[in-house]
């Protein structure tokens, strides 16, 4: 899946073939040097305001228009200069610039992850997973209510800033809990976990209309959990 | 909540320099003298009661207005440095961490990077109170005469200094924070000292530090006064189920990081103000927030310090020195009873 593409990085070698992602819902421009793909932000599926009250319409546009916005910029920036890196045959700036592109291209790939698990309530956002999903959640937790308290503990302990994801370790076709630290993807867990719903604890997810209690965002954000993207995801890795 | 501490005696002649090395503690209380900071005991009138405490700012909350917003001191003061005292107490009641002073704890619970469970709010309610302190009402403008030479000195101009700095804090990723500390260079090797210490070896630097990290768990050498200190210190660090044991592998003589002035760059302490724009927090904070006289204050006592601690290991390996030869002279003593007397004389 064009997720997993981006995020591996087995394929820093040869450096064009990492940049040459397929870029389903990334929204991929061209640029005109030596095929160097770069990225642009995504529109968001709804609304800034419909997924109050859970978020509010002023977190959602700062999130999307500033944060993300602000990691492809900076992704793309890292994109070329590590593109001239490696076409001058310049090692130690190749391996300097790794870290911006882990901050920022992290950033991209997991906010694009994000936007796709919320869901209005009109349009399915916090109905729960049927299906093959559902049936594995209880299989694997005992019950939808088990994975949610686990994911928000979790979440919650979480220190600084991070994700907290329920993902489908493909290797072992099992469902994981697992969080991250800062923008680091899921496939830094595994190369073969795949997101199949992430939540977003950096504080500015949250603050301004939570302020210090992540719990409580937590607890709401499932009201608009769009779990029918994560069944598709799921029905398709699974297969 | 009011809480009262009593340290653990640990100002026993057995490690004179035991206090001078918890001199760090003098950060939260610019006015003790070197002496009171040796034998440092709170004294409590009712029942001891070990518990770090919730220091409030040395200025109400509206005072850093319009720079830093009366709301962002009551949530990040009120609620997210309350909430790191509360949870630190909560986890050290009933341990040996319990009755500690707040440096040792975090210095017990660092664990060389693995962090023990009371670290990060430990850490965190240390980096609180420093950021507090840190700015003042009516703060910016340049720093002393002394300092700015120092500044000059090391950075090449203010305005250099001011540009590594505000580059340390933005690009610090995620929640940390940024620190200007004085650095003592020692040479890294075990025995060694640096045989000619001059003043210019004391630098100015700047450092950045993820979550909960501050620079004084950079601090190697504190695990060598372990070493020179007695089986009391280690017995204090080594709580079962909780501390590694101490191993005299951990002793190694390093560089001291003494902070000077720090900026928070978690999320939370700018959003309500700032939104993204950490840079132009960080400005503001340059420009508006911060005290040089703290910064000032605390550089006086880190070179006291670290001239201090100089002292020490000279007199530490004099006496080391002096035992070596107390004990080559004895074995001299065994041979010479061999030869033939009149050739001694």
């Amino acid at each position: 899946m064009a997720m997993r593409a981006i995020a591996s990085r087995k394929t820093l070698g040869g450096g064009l073939a990492l940049l040459g992602l397929r870029g389903s819902g990334l929204g991929l421009a061209q640029l005109q040097r030596r095929g160097l793909q770069t990225f642009t932000l995504p529109d968001l599926p709804y609304d800034y305001s419909a997924l109050e009250p859970a978020i509010s319409a002023e977190i959602m546009k700062l999130h999307h228009q500033k944060h993300h916005q602000t990691y492809v910029t900076n992704y793309n920036k890292a994109l070329e200069q590590v593109n001239d890196a490696i076409s001058k045959g310049d090692a130690p700036a190749v391996v300097k610039l790794q870290s911006a592109l882990k901050f920022n291209g992290g950033g991209h790939i997991n906010h694009s992850v994000f936007w796709k698990n919320l869901a209005p309530s009109r349009e399915g956002g916090g109905e729960p997973p049927h299906g093959s999903l559902g049936w594995a959640i209880d299989t694997h937790f005992g019950s939808l209510e088990a994975l949610i308290k686990k994911m928000n503990t979790e979440g919650a302990a979480l220190q600084g800033s991070g994700w907290v994801w329920l993902g489908l370790d493909k290797e072992f076709k099992k469902l994981v809990v697992e969080t991250t630290p800062n923008q680091d993807p899921l496939v830094t867990k595994g190369a073969s976990v795949v997101p199949l719903i992430g939540i977003d604890v950096w504080e500015h997810a949250y603050y301004l209309q939570y302020k210090n209690v992540r719990p409580d965002y937590l607890k709401n954000i499932w009201s608009v959990i769009n779990w029918k993207y994560a069944s598709e995801v799921y029905e398709k890795e699974s297969a | 909540m009011v809480a009262t501490a009593t340290a653990i005696p640990l100002s026993s002649p057995l490690f004179p320099c035991h206090g001078i090395h918890r001199g760090r503690s003098p950060f939260r209380s610019l006015q003790w003298t070197l002496t009171q900071r040796l034998f440092r005991r709170r004294a409590s009138l009712t029942t001891i009661t070990a518990s770090v405490d919730l220091k409030p700012p040395s200025y109400p909350l509206n005072a850093l207005e319009p720079h830093m917003s009366k709301e962002t001191l009551e949530y990040h003061w009120g609620k997210h440095h309350r909430t790191y005292v509360e949870n630190l107490n909560k986890q050290i009641v009933g341990t040996e961490l319990d009755g500690m002073i707040l440096e040792d704890i975090i210095l017990a619970t660092y664990n060389k990077g693995v962090f023990l469970p009371p670290f990060n709010n430990a850490a965190q309610v240390w980096n609180h109170e420093f950021f507090w302190e840190s700015m003042k009402p009516d703060g910016g403008g340049k720093p002393s005469e002394e300092l700015l030479e120092l500044i000059d000195r090391d950075f090449g101009s203010f305005e250099k200094f001011i540009n590594e700095f505000k580059l340390a804090a933005s690009t610090q990723f995620g929640s940390g924070w940024a620190w200007l500390v004085y650095k003592a260079n020692r040479l890294n090797v075990g025995n060694a000292v640096n045989p000619c210490p001059s003043d210019t070896d004391k630098k100015l630097v700047i450092v950045k530090s993820p979550n909960a990290v501050n620079p004084l768990v950079w601090d190697y050498s504190v695990s060598d006064l372990i070493v020179v200190g007695s089986f009391y210190v280690v017995s204090i660090i080594y709580y079962t189920g909780w501390c590694t044991k101490y191993d005299a592998s951990m002793s190694s003589h390093g560089d001291s990081l003494q902070p000077l002035l720090t900026i928070d760059v978690w999320e939370h302490a700018y959003y309500l103000d700032f939104q993204n724009r950490r840079p132009d927090y960080i400005t503001t904070f340059m420009e508006k927030l911060v005290s040089w006289e703290a910064v000032s204050s605390r550089l006086e006592l880190a070179k006291a310090w670290a001239t201090e601690r100089e002292m020490q290991e000279e007199k530490r390996k004099r006496e080391e020195e002096e035992a070596e030869l107390a004990e080559n002279e004895a074995v001299e003593m065994y041979v010479e009873s061999d030869t033939d007397d009149s050739e001694a004389e």
